[in-house]
């Protein structure tokens, strides 16, 4: 536990604070204010991909919260993301309008399917911050309940991973039926507007971006005040000897929950930032190999530390966008193999080398 | 979790039955006694591990349990912080807890600790943080979240980590000490939860000779303040500190009394050295 109070300093205070001058400042300026020939212009596809990993992070402090911290591996997390992407899509999709391909009320997908009124779950779902709430709520409510059941149960280890890998795959199969209201295969896509405003003008778009940025340092500021409280104490002390903890007259069931559901909500949260930049959310987000994915970035940036969390989403998802357009075949090959290396030559992955170099060069 | 102290009955409420004095919240050791179990018998696939085991602990007492391999010393401890049910009999906590109604949490919060064979500290908090995860305190989630360490809270760490003997080193992660250090760390640990009724399983098992010297200095001094029951196989050790033995076999009590009395049982001797 030292080594995480070491890695806030008061030098890494000042590290996120530059942070958010970076995201809320300096990148905005760069990619608007600057021309378009200077060196240092910022292009709009650097803009649009660092918001993207930024969303990714933010699923990783998630991931790093449950796994990293609390000991659960979670193979469901990119559920909880897509739902939460799903939840704010409703409001995209609605504020489409009569802009559609049939110029109807109703959004395509339900004008093809023959459908005269929205489902009930649709209902309010024109309001962007109902939505907003729901982009939080409704993977924190189902987290809730099913963690309920798996840990009162007392569902852990790989069991309780496979059961995340299977409830994601079983969303994934519903929400890719049509009838299920969710357009079906093709998911929600050709947004026009958030909040009245065009949603793919440079100032949505850097809007979007920092809101995401500022929503990242506070996921991380708000996971450190947990790692650091008696709480996160209590959750390493869950993780390495649960039965101990219990007869302290600790009840594991609540703590694991708190930590699961807050988890599931920041996933969420992500999701719903990520959706409106990348503008499409479909099933394919709930697959099990996204879930899985969520987990490597954790494993390689270095479990139990926060800042690895971001540092992993950053490193792989960096790696995947540059891979994927140079040796597109080979991606999924690099990163198992990366997943291996990791397991057997960097335990507490990258942050865990830089400690290690650290050391070294104090010994 | 509720406070079993909230389960009992209101001592003004006037359906009561008359047991002859009024409940009080909490521990009542009244009666002298602070551990009854009455014909406890538990039973894995046929074999009975405790077979109507009667065993009456008093407050302040130090009690060393022994007995043979499979005697169901083991059992009786996990019958009494809730881990195992018993199929029948009954089990009280002072005169008014009913432990076979309570969950494993709810037990050590009404005030019995329990140490295990194997020491188990959290190896990757510091000797401190173990304690103060230990320390008794509102253990709910909302108040874990926003609790902070007081003068008081840290006075009371300083004076058990002095107990214990580990006043020095203790920001070093609980996984760098001895053997004999953490038996040590994880008594500690359960002090800080101030049970009135402590369960220590072999807790000089792999101590050197200094170690189990110094254990057995600390355990005298917590009688009196702290009710024990101690299952130890090291004889000196028992011979040491008991003022009571009981002695368990096949799941029921053998005999009890003082050391030399006990050990002059021809019971006792045939078990221990016949067949």
């Amino acid at each position: 536990m030292s080594r995480v109070l070491s890695l806030y300093p008061p030098r890494a205070w000042a590290a996120i604070a530059a942070a958010a001058l970076i995201v809320a400042v300096a990148v905005p300026l760069a990619n608007i204010a600057v021309p378009g020939a200077s060196v240092f212009h910022l292009s709009d596809y650097w803009v649009t991909l660092a918001g993207k990993i930024m969303c990714f992070a933010m699923v990783a402090i998630a991931m790093d919260l449950i796994w990293g911290y609390t000991g659960i591996l979670s193979l469901g997390h990119g559920l909880f993301f897509a739902l939460g992407g799903y939840a704010l899509g409703m409001y995209l999709m609605r504020s489409i309008g009569i802009e559609g391909v049939y110029k109807s009320e109703l959004p395509d997908f339900m004008v093809f399917l023959d459908w005269k009124a929205y489902p009930w779950y649709w209902n309010f779902t024109d309001h962007f911050w109902y939505c907003a709430l729901l982009a939080v709520a409704v993977p924190a409510l189902l987290a809730f309940v099913f963690g309920y059941f798996a840990f009162r149960s007392r569902i852990k280890g790989v069991y309780f991973s496979i059961i995340t890998q299977a409830l994601t795959y079983a969303f994934m199969l519903l929400f890719f039926r049509n009838d299920t209201g969710f357009g079906g295969n093709n998911g929600f896509t050709d947004f026009k507007r958030i909040l009245d405003f065009p949603i793919a003008t440079p100032g949505t778009r850097m809007a979007l971006f920092v809101a995401t940025g500022l929503a990242l340092i506070g996921c991380l500021l708000l996971a450190r005040a947990i790692v650091v409280s008696k709480l996160g104490r209590v959750l390493t002390a869950i993780r390495d000897a649960e039965s101990r903890v219990m007869f302290f007259g600790y009840n594991p069931l609540w703590y694991k929950l708190f930590v699961w559901t807050l988890s599931a909500a920041m996933a969420g949260l992500a999701g719903a930032l990520y959706v409106p930049q990348v503008g499409i959310i479909n099933p394919s987000e709930m697959s099990p190999a996204n879930s899985i994915e969520i987990a490597i970035w954790v494993a390689v940036g270095g479990r139990g530390t926060l800042v690895g969390a971001i540092l992993g989403a950053i490193l792989v998802n960096g790696a995947k966008s540059w891979f994927t357009q140079a040796f597109p075949e080979y991606w999924l090959f690099f990163l198992g193999a990366l997943f291996i290396a990791v397991t057997l030559f960097l335990p507490n992955g990258v942050i865990g080398l830089l400690d290690r170099v650290r050391n070294r060069a104090e010994a | 979790m509720t406070s079993p102290a909230a389960t009992l009955q209101d001592p003004g409420d006037q359906s009561a039955p008359d047991y002859g004095h009024l409940l009080r919240p909490g521990l009542d050791v009244s009666h002298k006694a602070i551990l009854y179990l009455e014909d406890i018998t538990v039973s894995f696939d046929g074999f009975r591990a405790l077979n109507k085991l009667t065993l009456t602990i008093d407050a302040g007492e130090l009690r060393c349990v022994i007995g043979p391999n499979g005697a169901g010393k083991t059992t009786m401890m996990d019958v009494i912080t809730g881990k195992t049910r018993p199929d029948s009999g009954t089990a009280y906590f002072g005169q008014t807890i009913d432990l076979t109604r309570l969950t494993e949490p709810e037990i050590a919060h009404a005030g019995i600790g329990r140490k295990f064979q194997k020491p188990t500290v959290f190896e990757r908090h510091s000797v401190f943080e173990n304690l103060e995860l230990a320390m008794k305190a509102d253990k709910r989630v909302r108040r874990t979240l926003s609790a902070r360490l007081g003068a008081e809270d840290r006075d009371r760490i300083a004076a058990t980590l002095e107990r214990v003997g580990l006043a020095t080193g203790a920001g070093r992660p609980a996984g760098l000490l001895s053997h004999g250090q953490k038996q040590w760390l994880e008594i500690g640990m359960l002090l800080m939860q101030e049970p009135q009724l402590l369960l220590l399983d072999e807790p000089v098992a792999g101590m050197t000779d200094a170690e189990t010297e110094r254990t057995a200095e600390l355990f005298a001094s917590l009688a009196g303040s702290h009710s024990l029951i101690v299952v130890e196989h090291d004889m000196d050790f028992v011979a040491r500190i008991a003022r009571t033995v009981t002695v368990l076999h096949e799941g029921s009590v053998l005999a009890e009394g003082p050391m030399d009395t006990v050990q002059s049982d021809p019971r006792v001797v045939e078990v221990y050295l016949g067949r």
